[in-house]
């Protein structure tokens, strides 16, 4: 059965978003503009994610409930759990429209704006991820499609069998890219016993 | 039963969950319900009879997401099949209507996501054809989470047919759509559209939708429709919902209360809650009453006319604006886009937009910049032209409910306007003048006005939608001139009860320091009943006005925003800069331009470029102080010892003086010989690579034709020839589309062979770029001005 989770606006890591930006050393001489975009930003989110809980089968393909998939490297990640958790989460179309509006008028700004969105939609996934996990025995770290050889177009099964479009407003598009673009989807093995 | 006869019912009732009964009766996760029209079509009939027996009034068939884009060439056979099965389940009940139910696409219209907004009016049309065809009584349009969406839909259902047409929209516990649109933008865009009722369903149970209906129903003259889920699945049953029959049907009684006359269930109710909301709701009678509020709305708020005088930001507007004229003719984005940033932060509340410049194509103009404003601000927008095709253009693509300017009394103006009006659901701004000119009297303006009402009335075009402009006009030509303006104002607002505007400042037009008297008629205007003023909001002496107006009018309570504008301003001064700007300043003390730069302060560099100019010739500030800077940051950045986003701060610092500089010296003086031409290639919708590019481009002083993102080979090649490009850039960030990049180049090597091309991009590399024979790879933004710029000296050597 789908859940849907909604939480405050998460905090993004601001070291993290430097670094998502481009800046590598010591970005103490633009914390204070990061600092500056995250005013703007952080009143424009609305997180919000779904998920549901399969049983998982390894054999000749690994069964994930939902679909069937080819994946070495997540078979790996799966190794010992029966169980995994889908989720989708996003931070909202909000973020997409403050991006959007530096585009033409401050492409440095929106550079920011884009890189403190997705430390935030990573901090949202980590206290969805938290919140999942806390109901069972432990997880492993989450993994998504493109990771290793995960095909991206696993996408389509993952917002079917989520109804991801209907349940939080995220979109795909015929080449698997999500709008609003500061969306994930994953999955986490599950320790049950 | 007829449309009419139904809505003469005190509630209508509608039915509950569909696919909640689906999955109830072994519908799987992710399966298309609609497939179950074919597979299963005695399920889907048994669905609706249940709901019958309960006591629907109105069923929709099972068609929610069926469209093009779900099922392909199948959506008309889907839609055909169950209007069907829903016509003859309803067969043998008296009194009974079928509705088309229409779902969102499942794709995010531009320019948040990729579906162009005709493609989306479209997608909706091929629906609504097949559920006419197949007997439908009216659509429902439902669960709509992007009001720009639900546009698109009612557009295409009035394009198509003129079946009754109901639209709903999803909100969340924070009162707001997805795409973030308040209760009162919905209501107003959706009823200005001619929707015959208008609400909301899915996502909150009853009691969390209840606030939300509050301020719906407040604001919507047409009945509204609720259709609430029965709470979240039950954790520990999923089958189940966390708001049982009773409790359902007991909070839709506060709905109805509150005067929803539409009612029925989403996500969780089964044809049992139907059955309890019936028994707990009938022999009440929700009233629907008109508002007479005059509205307007972006797709985020509404601004409603007539409560406090409201700012409509004039600088958007050509007329008598070189540096606006030179924009639009040179298509200058970025500084109009400037413009409407700056209005919004000076406290506008609509922004007036006109593009009439001679020798541009406002029809596709008017549009396109309407766009682009939307995105950089959520302020409602006052649509300015005289051109009826360019009006439509406008009117169709703008998000929200606009404010059209404008109509007046001649009756070719409002048999173009009017028509217009209805249809893309507006507020008219009208003109008190006709085919006789403006009437000097105040008298001859009311009775024009008296004329505009009634035959907007003929067009079922209501007075609230109507704003009266009494016409200020230069009382140096006619001394009796603000007089009569007034007069009329004055008449239409408390006389014929509607909402007036003005366009200030051309009472002073002849006049030293107009703006002394603009002030004074604009206070003037205020007392006498005014609703709207077109005016500079940059202009203190404007603000000053209209702050102290509304502290003398007892709106402003207690003085507060009056205090806190006069703690930031000083009687004869302009506003003090705010404390982040001294703070900035401080910071870079005497230090010049070049520091400036380096640092990336963007205003501050601009102010230091204007300070230099009054001492030395531009030539020189450009050739000692920009250049050595961008030089120092741009070898900074390819040494590694600054990163991109300082390297484009300091660019767009250094573009800020360019600017300066260049409105100080003669069009064309100091631009390079070189024409650029950008595009993200077709089939790739990520452009933030090329927007960097391009930016720094810019800065660097280039002159920058940038043809967006997904452009065909075809369209580069187009602009490339007509703008005698000597460098094409092309950026590519998919793996999926580095051969349309291939395309691209081959299409212009061989029409254009003087021209370069140069390509970027995740996915590209220098081999890559060699063997589709690309002239030069650039790894980064950097590379590409420096390309550019060897390009450049050729040229100057040649």
């Amino acid at each position: 059965m789908i859940r849907i989770l909604r939480g405050a606006a998460p905090e993004p890591n601001l070291r993290e978003a430097a670094r998502y930006a481009g800046v590598k050393g010591d970005p103490a001489q633009i914390l204070p503009l990061l600092e500056d975009c995250k005013k703007e930003l952080l009143p424009a989110l609305s997180p919000v994610a779904c998920y549901d809980i399969f049983d998982i089968c390894a054999g000749e393909s690994l069964d994930l409930g939902f679909a069937k998939v080819k994946s070495r490297a997540l078979c790996k990640n799966l190794a010992g759990c029966k169980k995994i958790a889908l989720f989708a989460a996003t931070v909202g179309a909000g973020a997409d429209r403050v991006i959007l509006k530096y585009r033409a008028l401050s492409p440095s700004r929106a550079l920011f704006l884009d890189a403190l969105a997705s430390a935030a939609a990573e901090s949202w996934c980590d206290e969805v991820n938290a919140e999942i996990v806390a109901q069972f025995k432990g997880g492993r770290p989450r993994f998504s499609c493109g990771y290793g050889d995960l095909d991206i177009t696993l996408q389509r099964d993952i917002f079917a069998a989520l109804s991801v479009t209907k349940n939080i407003g995220v979109t795909l598009s015929d080449d698997c890219f999500m709008t609003p673009v500061k969306s994930v989807t994953a999955i986490i093995g599950l320790y049950d016993d | 039963m007829t449309i009419e006869t139904l809505f003469k019912k005190d509630i209508i009732y509608l039915d509950g969950g569909f696919g909640t009964m689906l999955q109830a009766a072994g519908l799987k996760a992710g399966e298309n319900s609609a497939d179950w029209n074919f597979s299963h079509p005695d399920v889907v009939e048994d669905i609706h009879r249940q709901y019958l027996e309960a006591g629907a009034d109105v069923i929709a068939a099972n068609t929610f997401g069926v469209n093009v884009f779900r099922c392909g060439e199948r959506t008309s056979e889907y839609i055909k099949q169950a209007i069907y099965l829903a016509k003859k389940a309803s067969k043998g009940y008296k009194n009974r209507l079928v509705a088309l139910d229409l779902g969102p696409t499942g794709k995010l219209l531009q320019p948040l996501g990729d579906l162009g907004f005709e493609d989306a009016v479209n997608a909706f049309k091929e629906c609504v054809r097949a559920g006419v065809e197949a007997g439908a009584d009216l659509v429902m349009i439902e669960t709509v989470s992007d009001i720009y969406e639900a546009k698109a839909a009612i557009l295409a259902v009035k394009e198509q047919c003129s079946l009754p047409v109901f639209a709903t929209c999803v909100f969340g516990a924070d009162a707001k759509t997805m795409t973030g649109s308040s209760p009162e933008a919905v209501a107003a865009v959706l009823e200005g559209l001619g929707a015959d009722a208008i609400g909301l369903n899915c996502s909150l149970s009853p009691e969390e939708m209840l606030p939300v209906c509050e301020r719906f129903i407040s604001c919507a003259s047409v009945p509204v429709v609720v259709k609430p889920n029965a709470g979240l699945p039950d954790v520990t049953d999923g089958s189940r919902y966390t708001v049982d029959e009773q409790k359902f049907a007991l909070g839709m009684r506060g709905i109805v209360a509150l005067g929803a006359k539409i009612v029925g269930g989403c996500c969780g109710t089964t044809p049992a809650y139907i059955r309890e909301l019936i028994e707990k709701t009938s022999g009440m009678k929700p009233a629907v009453t008109q508002k007479n509020l005059t509205v307007v709305a972006s797709y985020t708020h509404a601004v409603t006319l007539g409560d406090g005088l409201k700012i409509i930001g004039e600088r958007i507007n050509p007329t008598g604006k070189k540096r606006l004229k030179e924009a639009l003719k040179n298509g200058d984005t970025g500084y109009i886009l400037g413009e409407a940033v700056a209005q919004a932060e000076a406290g506008a509340h609509i922004l007036d937009v006109n593009v009439g410049v001679p020798g541009t194509d406002e029809a596709k103009l008017l549009p396109a910049i309407v766009r682009e404003i939307q995105t950089v601000t959520d302020l409602p927008l006052q649509i300015d032209t005289s051109s009826p095709a360019a009006m439509e253009a406008a009117l169709r693509i703008y998000n929200g409910k606009p404010l059209i300017n404008s109509v007046d009394g001649k009756k070719e103006s409002m048999a173009n306007i009017f028509p217009l009006v209805k249809k893309y659901g507006g507020a008219v701004i009208a003109l008190t003048l006709d085919e006789n000119g403006i009437p000097p009297t105040a008298e001859g303006r009311v009775a024009i006005a008296k004329r505009i009402l009634s035959e907007a009335a003929k067009y079922g075009i209501d007075k609230k939608d109507i704003i009266f402009d009494t016409l200020a006009t230069s009382v140096a030509a006619d001394g009796g001139a603000a007089t009569a303006t007034l007069d009329a104002l004055f008449s239409i607002r408390r006389g014929l009860g509607a909402n007036t505007s003005l366009g200030v400042s051309n009472v002073s037009f002849g006049l030293p320091a107009r703006e002394i008297v603009n002030s004074a008629f604009f206070i003037a205007a205020m007392q006498a009943g005014l609703s709207a003023a077109i005016i500079n909001p940059l202009s203190h002496e404007m603000i000053k006005a209209y702050k102290a107006f509304a502290a003398l009018s007892g709106r402003d309570k207690g003085c507060l925003e009056y205090i806190d504008y006069a703690s930031r301003v000083q009687p004869t001064q302009a506003i003090a800069p705010s404390a982040e700007k001294l703070g900035e300043a401080e910071k870079v003390g005497e230090a010049g331009l070049e520091k400036c730069i380096l640092r990336g302060f963007k205003e501050r560099a601009a102010e230091q470029a204007a300070a230099l100019l009054k001492t030395i010739p531009p030539v020189e500030v450009i050739e000692g102080h920009i250049v050595p800077a961008l030089d120092e940051v741009g070898k900074g950045f390819e040494e590694k010892k600054i990163y991109l986003p300082q390297l484009m701060m300091s660019a767009e610092a250094a573009g800020a003086a360019f600017d300066v500089i260049k409105r100080a010296l003669p069009a064309g003086a100091v631009e390079k010989k070189l024409k650029i031409v950008l595009a993200t290639v077709k089939g790739d919708v990520h452009d933030i690579g090329k927007n960097i590019v391009k930016s720094l481009l810019e800065n660097y002083g280039f002159c920058v034709l940038d043809l967006g993102k997904d452009v065909p080979p075809e369209k580069v090649l187009k602009a490339a020839k007509e703008c005698g490009a000597d460098l094409v850039g092309l950026s590519a960030l998919m793996t999926t589309t580095v051969a349309a990049m291939e395309q691209t180049v081959g299409l212009i090597k061989s029409e254009l062979s003087e021209c370069k091309t140069a390509v970027g991009g995740a996915v590209i590399t220098e081999e890559y770029a060699r063997s589709i024979g690309a002239d030069k790879y650039c790894a980064d933004a950097m590379a590409t001005v420096r390309y550019a710029e060897q390009l450049e000296e050729e040229i100057k050597k040649r």
